[in-house]
C-alpha cells in the first residue's frame, strides 16, 4: 500500500478554502440572546479533512450552517475561497445524523435530487438525465450500493441510507462537504465500515471536508486535523494534526501511533465531555 | 389459491362476520322483545321493504350519490388549493386559520334553511352541504402535509439555491399526498352524510327525501331500508377511496411499517 505522505504535505501549501475570522454568533429566541459562538477563528485549506469535536451545544452545527451560508455571523467574517459568504452556498454538500431520504423516491432518485435544484444542472437535467444517472450509479458503486439503486429508502438499512445520503451530498461535485455527526446513529460495526467508505470517497474526490463528530476515534481515523471546541460560547481550544499515512485501515486504529493520538486528544479535553 | 388472494380473503372475513352478527342480534332482539315493526322493524322486514321498493330506492340513491360526488369533487379542488396555499405560506396560514375554524364550527345542518332561502328546494343545497362538510378536513390535511418539511431537508435544498416553490414542488406536495388521500376516505363519507341531511328538508329527490316521505306515510320498514342503503353506500365509498389511497401512496404505508 503506497503512502500518500507527500500529498498530505502538499495540502499544507494549498490555498485557504474556508476561513472563519473572529466569528461570533448569537441566536435570539424567547426574548434571550444565546451566544453560540464567540471569537472563533478557523482556517481550512483546500482538500483538507478537518474534524470538529466539542461538548454538546457548543456550536458545532452552527459552524457548519455558517459555512453553508444558511446563517449570517453576528460578528466577524466567513470566507470561502477568499470571498465573503453572502447567502446559501451551492458548492457545499451536506449530510446529517438523520439521512432524511424522501420515501417516495428510489435510492437513485434521492441521489439525483440536488441536480434537479442546483444551477447549472437544473437546466441540463431533463436532456441529460442518462448521463446524470450514470454519475449517480458511479457514486452508489463507490459506496457499495451497486444493486440497490432502484430500492426505496425503507427497504435499505440505516447504514445503507446513510451511504445514499453521502452520495446525495456529493452528486453536484461540491468543493466543500459538511457532515454533522453522520454516523452517530449507527451501530459500531456499521459506523466503522462507513469510515472506510467516507475515506474512499474523499480520496477519490479530494474535496474539503468539515466533519462534526463526538467520536474521537472517528475524528482521528478520518481527519488530517482534529479541532476541539470549548463549551458554549464555542471557541477553538485545541488542535491536533493527524499525519498518519493513508489510506488508513481499521487495523491501524489499534496501532500505538493511532491510540496515542486519540489518547492525547482525550486527555487534553479532560473534564470537558466530548 | 395464491397466497395473496388467501390473505385478502382473510381480511374480508372478520368484517363480514361482525356485520352478520349485528343483523342476527337485531333480528333476534326484535323477535324476543316483540318490538313492533312500526317502531323498529326487523332487518328481514326492512330487507323485504327494500325488495319491494328497490325500483324507487335506486334512482333516489343514485341522485344522492351524484350530489355527493359533485360536492365532494368541488371540495377536493378547492380544499387542495387552499390547503396548499396555507401550508405554503405561514402568513396566509395565520391569516386564514381562525376564519376556517369559525366556518367549520357552524353545524352544516343549520345552513340548510339558509341555502333553501338562497337557492330554493332542489339539488344545489345538497351539493353545497356535501362540499362544505368535506372541504375543511381536506384543506387541513393538505396544509399539514405541505408544511411538514424536515429542517435538515430545508437546509440541504436551500443551500442548493432552492426557491420556496421548489421546496413545495419537490418536498411539500408529494409529502402531502398521504395526508390528502387519508383525508379523502373520511371526507367522502362526511360528504355523503351532508347530502342526505340536506335532502331531508331541502330537496324533492334523493334518498334523504325518500326517507322523509316514507316516514310521513308511516312506512317505517322503508325508512330502514333507506338507512341500510345509505350505510352500504357509505361503506362502498370509503372502500373505493381506501383502495385508491393504497394505490397512490402505498410508499407511505410501507415506509411506516
Ligand atoms: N435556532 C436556534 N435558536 C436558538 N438557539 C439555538 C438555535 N440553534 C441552536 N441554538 C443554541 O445554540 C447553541 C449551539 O447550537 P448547535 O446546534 O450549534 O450546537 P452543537 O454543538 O451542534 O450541539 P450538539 O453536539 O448537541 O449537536 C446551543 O446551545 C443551542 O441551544
Ligand atoms: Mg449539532
Amino acid at each position: 500500500m503506497k503512502s500518500i505522505r507527500p500529498l498530505m504535505n502538499s495540502i499544507s501549501s494549498n490555498p485557504l478554502c474556508v476561513e472563519l475570522r473572529d466569528v461570533s454568533l448569537s441566536y435570539f429566541s424567547s426574548g434571550k440572546h444565546i451566544h453560540a459562538l464567540e471569537g472563533l477563528t478557523l482556517s481550512v485549506r483546500q482538500g483538507e479533512f478537518v474534524a470538529i469535536a466539542g461538548p454538546s451545544g457548543c456550536g458545532k452545527t452552527t459552524i457548519l450552517k455558517l459555512v453553508a451560508g444558511l446563517l449570517p455571523p453576528t460578528k466577524g467574517q466567513v470566507l470561502i475561497d477568499g470571498h465573503p459568504v453572502k447567502g446559501p452556498q451551492k458548492n457545499v454538500g451536506m449530510a446529517f445524523q438523520n439521512p432524511i431520504l424522501l420515501p417516495w423516491r428510489s435510492a437513485l432518485e434521492n441521489v439525483l435530487l440536488p441536480l434537479e435544484i442546483v444551477e447549472p444542472h437544473r437546466q441540463l437535467f431533463r436532456n441529460n438525465r442518462r448521463a446524470y444517472e450514470e454519475q449517480a450509479h458511479d457514486l452508489l458503486r463507490t459506496v457499495g450500493l451497486d444493486g440497490f439503486a432502484d430500492k426505496p429508502p425503507y427497504e435499505l438499512s440505516g447504514g445503507m441510507q446513510q451511504r445514499v445520503s453521502l452520495c446525495r451530498a456529493l452528486i453536484h461535485q461540491p468543493e466543500i462537504l459538511v457532515l454533522d455527526e453522520p454516523f452517530a446513529a449507527l451501530d459500531a460495526f456499521t459506523r466503522e465500515e462507513l469510515w472506510g467508505v467516507l475515506q474512499a470517497l474523499w480520496l477519490k474526490r479530494r474535496c474539503t471536508v468539515l466533519l462534526v463528530t463526538h467520536d474521537l476515534r472517528e475524528a482521528v481515523f478520518l481527519a488530517n486535523r482534529v479541532c476541539v471546541m470549548s463549551k458554549r460560547p464555542g471557541r477553538l481550544v485545541y488542535e491536533a494534526v493527524v499525519d498518519l499515512p493513508r489510506p488508513r485501515s481499521l487495523e491501524d486504529t489499534f496501532k500505538p501511533a493511532f491510540v496515542d493520538l486519540v489518547h492525547r486528544i482525550y486527555e487534553y479535553i479532560g473534564e470537558v465531555r466530548v | 389459491m395464491s397466497e395473496e388472494t388467501q390473505k385478502r380473503l382473510r381480511s374480508v372475513i372478520p368484517p363480514l362476520v361482525t356485520i352478520l352478527l349485528f343483523f342476527i342480534v337485531w333480528e333476534a332482539g326484535c323477535a324476543i322483545f316483540k318490538v313492533d315493526d312500526f317502531v323498529l322493524p326487523k332487518p328481514s322486514v326492512a330487507f323485504q321493504a327494500y325488495l319491494q321498493w328497490q325500483h324507487a330506492i335506486w334512482p333516489n340513491a343514485l341522485q344522492t350519490l351524484f350530489t355527493t360526488l359533485v360536492g365532494f369533487g368541488l371540495a377536493i379542488v378547492s380544499g387542495v388549493a387552499l390547503g396548499a396555499l396555507i401550508g405554503y405560506s405561514t402568513l396566509l396560514y395565520q391569516a386564514l386559520y381562525p376564519l376556517l375554524i369559525g366556518f367549520n364550527s357552524v353545524p352544516k345542518a343549520a345552513l340548510v334553511p339558509v341555502f333553501v332561502i338562497w337557492f330554493g328546494i332542489g339539488t344545489i343545497p345538497a351539493i353545497l352541504i356535501a362540499f362544505l362538510i368535506a372541504f375543511f378536513p381536506i384543506a387541513v390535511n393538505v396544509a399539514t402535509g405541505v408544511a411538514t418539511v424536515e429542517p435538515e431537508m430545508r437546509d440541504v435544498l436551500r443551500s442548493l439555491g432552492a426557491s420556496q416553490f421548489d421546496l413545495f414542488r419537490k418536498i411539500g406536495f408529494p409529502r402531502a399526498m398521504p395526508y390528502f388521500f387519508a383525508s379523502l376516505k373520511v371526507a367522502v363519507t362526511l360528504s355523503f352524510v351532508g347530502s342526505v341531511i340536506a335532502e331531508l328538508g331541502a330537496s324533492n329527490r334523493g334518498i334523504g327525501n325518500m326517507m322523509v316521505i316514507a316516514s310521513s306515510r308511516f312506512e317505517v320498514p322503508l325508512v330502514f331500508a333507506g338507512l341500510l342503503v345509505v350505510a352500504a353506500m357509505g361503506i362502498a365509498l370509503y372502500a373505493v377511496f381506501a383502495l385508491l389511497e393504497r394505490r397512490m401512496v402505498g410508499w407511505a404505508y410501507r415506509s411506516s411499517q
